[in-house]
């Protein structure tokens, strides 16, 4: 018993020493005569988030060098249970401005600065009203971003240029993800609209990515799967499954299709960081969240594999899809 | 109070509760209970579904008769269809995550900002977030302490001491541990729904790893120098939760440890100290085995 208490003690000592440490590298950076501190924060690892923080860093960069502010970067590593404590440390550490990738972490974030002057820039989150605000213009409060959605309507239209022989859908996608259910439904909407077919496999994790396509096998003339995280994770799996049955597979995301997709209309992660960083940077330079309503990304890149179209027989019309890169 | 702090004890109580719920099923029944992962977040989803239609402090009964219904369904496989109890615990969590779905109409994640919910009520009345915190946790502490000397609390204590002098006394040893089992899942999801009011939102994946959050909190309560009557021990459960709270959120911020370090610090902080008493017996001088004494 005395040896756990002193096991207690010496933790809590650490800590409390820590502590200090934290405050003397505070106290550093101000020193260095930055006066607003940027937090970006990540709720796990993963390559399109990874993409925008990047890409975030990048623009922030310079104006980190010349001293203005301070960048702190933070990932939960898909410990949402710990997304709390880490926002309330953020405020807690006087940061200014919360950049803040995708749902989860948004809303954290949200709790956290209720009652505080931080801000809050969201970012990658497919439908912020109403998880995040009221309304895109509305963004009085503290709170602003930058949302994303993948172009449905645009992947159905290159499918049926593609693959126009395609007339049943399978969609393979985590319905734990908030993104992925968003576009899945946006995609059911369209395809009642169009009269189209469709087929569902839930996947909820990476290691059920290709189970779930494999178990459509059979049912479905093409497959379908938006921005979803834990299909990404697992693309080669799951385009194996693909081209060993001769099925196309329609992706939302460009590194989906670089992973062996077949093709994608997805975001670009760079430029929705550019973005989002630039709207950092405007309130760094005083501006209020009022003043930078929400802004909705639509600037898409699009993305076929040759080698998977090689692998599917398919003949990539050159003339129809000049806007396309292949890859 | 500094923030970080006010917000670690705030969170530490929250999540105080499912230390309550573990403690029960793994210290008072001796039995080891994963539903927690799941009926946390199914309390979760029946707060916010229930608090999105206006009904804040309803929302908390919801989800406590769901957390109830879900120990019973693991309570059930486990004594009447025999099933070990890990493995009891690991189906009905399982099977909870297309429930939470369900519950949450097929979405993982919902927001219900700007909506009536426990603390813009308790606010209207002039008490803080901390205090209503503390006053749900003390409640809480005050009906498990309450519970366990009546004669079912009392029955369950027993199957949990000894099962077949139980029985030998005509106690019903499976009713007590699907009584067990309810109770502490109950606790589990008025835990997630208190955090989803909290957040004012909800997410599918914040049930990962729970019960090992739950059992840290629960060593660590244990770990202070105190007697250990059955009252003392909810009450420092709780408390073991803020500390560990207070550990997580200084060690996260300070980066002493990258956030996916959580879960083996967890681990590393359960497996030494359950496994204190057996380290100490194998020490060659008895010197420590008196000073426990």
């Amino acid at each position: 018993m005395k040896k756990k208490i002193l096991v207690l003690i010496a933790l809590i000592t650490a800590i409390s020493a820590g502590c200090t440490g934290g405050q003397t590298q505070g106290g550093g950076s101000e020193g260095s005569g930055a006066d607003i501190t940027i937090a970006i924060v990540l709720p796990m690892e993963h390559p399109s988030l990874a993409e925008i923080r990047d890409s975030i860093a990048l623009k922030l960069a310079p104006i980190q060098e010349i001293g203005r502010i301070n960048v702190v970067h933070k990932n939960a590593n898909g410990e949402f249970s710990a997304l709390p404590s880490i926002m309330q440390g953020l405020v807690a550490d006087g940061t200014d401005i919360i950049i803040a990738i995708a749902t989860p972490t948004a809303q954290a974030a949200k709790a956290a600065i209720e009652g505080t002057d931080v801000k809050l820039v969201f970012s990658a989150v497919s439908n912020p009203v109403p998880l995040i605000v009221d309304s895109l213009t509305d963004t009085s409060a503290n709170i602003t971003g930058v949302s994303d959605f993948i172009p449905v309507d645009e992947i159905f239209a290159l499918a049926g240029i593609l693959t126009p022989e395609a007339k049943t859908f399978g969609f393979v996608y985590n319905p734990s993800e908030t993104n992925s259910v968003t576009n899945i439904q946006r995609a059911k909407d369209y395809c009642d609209a169009a009269g189209i077919a469709y087929k569902e496999a839930a996947a909820l994790s990476t290691a059920e990515v290709a189970t779930a396509a494999q178990s459509l096998v059979g049912q479905v003339d093409a497959f379908f799967t938006p921005d979803d995280n834990t299909a990404a994770s697992a693309m080669a799996p799951y385009a194996q499954v693909a081209i060993e049955n001769s099925i196309p597979l329609y992706v939302g995301a460009d590194s989906m299709v670089i992973d062996g997709g077949l093709a994608a209309v997805g975001i670009n992660y760079t430029r929705l960081g550019e973005i989002t960083a630039a709207m950092a940077l405007n309130l760094v330079d005083g501006q209020s969240t009022a003043q930078n309503p929400v802004i909705v990304v639509q600037d898409y890149s699009r993305i076929i594999n040759e080698s998977t179209a090689e692998a599917l027989s398919i003949e990539i019309p050159a003339d129809k899809l000049g806007s396309y890169i292949l890859y | 109070m500094p923030l970080l702090l006010r917000g670690s004890v705030e969170l530490g109580l929250i999540y105080g509760l499912t230390a309550l719920g573990v403690l029960i099923t793994y210290r008072i029944l001796n039995l080891p209970d994963l539903t927690v992962d799941g009926s946390f977040v199914t309390g979760m989803a029946c707060a916010a579904v229930i608090a999105q239609r206006g009904h804040p402090f309803m929302s908390l009964a919801a989800a406590a008769a769901f957390g109830a219904a879900a120990g019973c369904i693991t309570g059930f496989l486990h004594t009447k269809m025999g099933i070990q109890p890990i493995l009891s615990g690991i189906l009905t969590m399982t099977g909870l995550y297309t429930v939470n779905l369900y519950i949450m109409g097929g979405k993982s994640n919902i927001s219900f900002y700007g909506q009536a919910n426990i603390f813009s009520a308790a606010s209207k009345l002039g008490i803080s977030k901390l205090i209503a915190i503390c006053i749900i946790a003390a409640l809480s502490i005050a009906f498990c302490c309450v519970f366990f000397k009546t004669r079912a609390g009392l029955a369950i204590r027993a199957v949990g001491d000894n099962e077949e002098m139980a029985k030998a006394s005509s106690i019903n040893s499976d009713g007590s541990k699907i009584l067990a089992f309810a109770i502490s899942n109950a606790l589990t999801a008025i835990s997630g729904a208190v955090l989803a009011h909290y957040q004012s939102s909800v997410d599918v994946g914040y049930g990962n790893g729970m019960v090992v959050i739950a059992l840290a909190s629960v060593v660590i309560g244990e770990s202070f120098p105190v007697s250990k009557g059955i009252s003392i021990s909810f009450a420092f459960a709780a408390i073991g939760s803020v500390f560990y709270r207070i550990i997580i959120a200084y060690a996260l911020k300070l980066e002493v440890l990258p956030t996916y370090g959580v879960k083996l610090a967890s681990a590393v902080i359960v497996a030494i100290a359950i496994s204190l008493p057996r380290l100490r017996a194998m020490l060659p001088r008895g010197e420590s085995r008196h000073s426990d004494a």
